[in-house]
């Protein structure tokens, strides 16, 4: 295996033991998501009779506001006992860093999507469960936790960290917000692909721009 | 002979606010250099810039032959550093820990250039094939093998300091920094790190330490040098004692 995968590899493992060990990240991603669901699931049962066209922006902002909790835990984490330094001290290019941690953040925030993404099926709409919307979820969680492991890396060195983080990345992941919602309500009503195939195009751009600015700027950002 | 490490007028300025004014320094292998000043005087800066954790603005910095400002990556490689912050994860085990460091530093297998035979062979030794066996004996060396499963959480400072080395001499690191480590622990526990370090200095490793506690972390110091505004005011390589010491900084 080529040396920045191992190095990725090991970042990865590290992330999961230290999940595994404290649960602290998993544990407020779902019990957060899952109230989410019930709240809006009430709410919105008091003024419409289908939730059919509510379903995708209900998913979308249950899985970004669950996903930053994550992020913004990954990041914090790294900052007990100054353990960023130690990675930054790793004979490694910086992007194995930004590479590794968003990587992780992508496992974190596909296991709440995995968890919640049923359960909004029971309660909203049981077409949910399609190969299409998996990968719109697929793609909106990879494009989420990158853009975000970069705006949290940018965060963690401000004393406000947990308000910088919101502030930052809602705005920026509002193209990859509207994408996904487009496309999976596309899925949803069964829709022919072409008429919003560019807005999974849009995604898989989003997830390019960002990886792109990670790799490039996690150097210049957790350096402070 | 070849120095180990070379920085050649090193500044560093946050915003508008100089840090480091030219600082130079050159530390061969087999010396133990101490770095003294006040607080402010720019030792965390400077010793954060030699372990290439923070780009200086104007300068020269070479690590084994390699430059480590064109090519920090490689250059990390011949860098173990402890600081008054362990950089461990708490909720990780001794074991653990070492275990992350040791995959991140074990996949080092750097095409070398460098001109110092002696520190080439050193690093060319970096790829970790035992990476357990390098685990126990760092661990025993700092006496916490019989802890090796507990979470670091559970340790007392000077234990978790003790990890700090030995995570930082792990890949047997030609360059030891050593930022205030003494920060914090109480009388034994700094006798006992004292004579960790002056322990993982032996040889031909190079040492930079920054202090500004004179009394408990002279032990083994070859040179000392004193810091004060961001430029190096004295330097002193016989005769290093806390009091000598002390009295040269007040008349700095």
């Amino acid at each position: 295996m080529p040396t920045a995968l191992r190095q990725i590899a090991a970042i990865i493992r590290k992330d999961i033991l230290l999940e595994l060990r404290t649960r602290e990240s998993t544990t407020a991603m779902v019990v957060f998501a899952v109230m989410a669901i019930v709240m809006f699931n009430f709410a919105l049962r008091l003024r419409v009779d289908t939730f059919r066209p509510l379903t995708p922006g209900v998913l979308w902002v249950t899985l970004v506001f669950a996903g930053t909790l994550g992020l913004s835990r990954s990041m914090s984490s790294e900052q007990i006992n100054q353990c960023m330094d130690g990675l930054l001290l790793a004979p490694c290019d910086r992007s194995v860093i930004f590479a590794g941690k968003a990587i992780a953040n992508v496992i974190f925030t596909l296991a709440v999507a995995l968890l919640v993404t049923p359960i909004m099926a029971i309660l909203f709409d049981e077409t949910l469960m399609q190969p299409g919307v998996w990968l719109v979820v697929l793609l909106g969680v990879i494009g989420y936790a990158g853009a975000g492991t970069l705006i949290a890396t940018m965060a963690a060195s401000t004393r406000a960290r947990e308000v910088f983080l919101p502030i930052l990345l809602f705005p920026l992941a509002l193209p990859l917000l509207v994408a996904a919602v487009i496309a999976t309500s596309g899925f949803l009503d069964r829709l022919p692909l072409g008429e919003f195939a560019a807005w999974i195009g849009v995604e898989l751009a989003f997830i390019v721009i960002f990886w792109t600015a990670g790799t490039l700027l996690f150097e210049y950002l957790a350096e402070g | 002979m070849t120095a180990l490490l070379y920085a050649a007028n090193i500044g560093k300025r946050y915003g508008l606010r100089p840090v480091l004014h030219g600082v130079s320094l050159d530390v061969s292998r087999g010396e133990f250099v101490a770095i003294l000043g006040a607080n402010g005087a720019g030792k965390t800066t400077l010793l954060r810039i030699l372990a290439t954790l923070t780009r200086p603005n104007s300068g020269a910095l070479t690590i084994g032959g390699i430059d480590a400002l064109a090519h920090p990556d490689r250059a990390r490689a011949c860098i173990g550093l402890v600081s008054h912050q362990s950089l461990i994860y708490p909720d990780l085990t001794a074991r653990e820990n070492l275990e992350f460091y040791g995959r991140m530093y074990g996949a080092a297998n750097w095409r070398l250039e460098m001109r110092d035979s002696s520190a080439q062979s050193a690093i060319s030794n970096l790829p970790i094939r035992n990476l357990s066996s390098r685990i126990e004996e760092a661990l025993r060396r700092v006496n916490l093998w019989q802890r090796r499963d507990d979470p670091a959480r559970t340790f007392s400072r000077g234990m978790i300091q003790r990890l700090a080395i030995a995570r930082a001499i792990l890949h047997d690191p030609p360059l030891l920094l050593l930022d205030e480590p003494f920060t914090g622990l109480d009388q034994a526990s700094a006798a006992n790190l004292s004579a960790l370090l002056r322990d993982a200095a032996l040889g031909d490793r190079a040492v930079v330490m920054t202090t500004h506690e004179l009394s408990r972390s002279l032990d083994g110091v070859t040179r000392a040098l004193v810091l004060q505004g961001g430029r190096i005011v004295r330097e002193v390589h016989d005769g290093i004692t806390a009091q000598s010491l002390t009295a040269l900084m007040s008349h700095a």
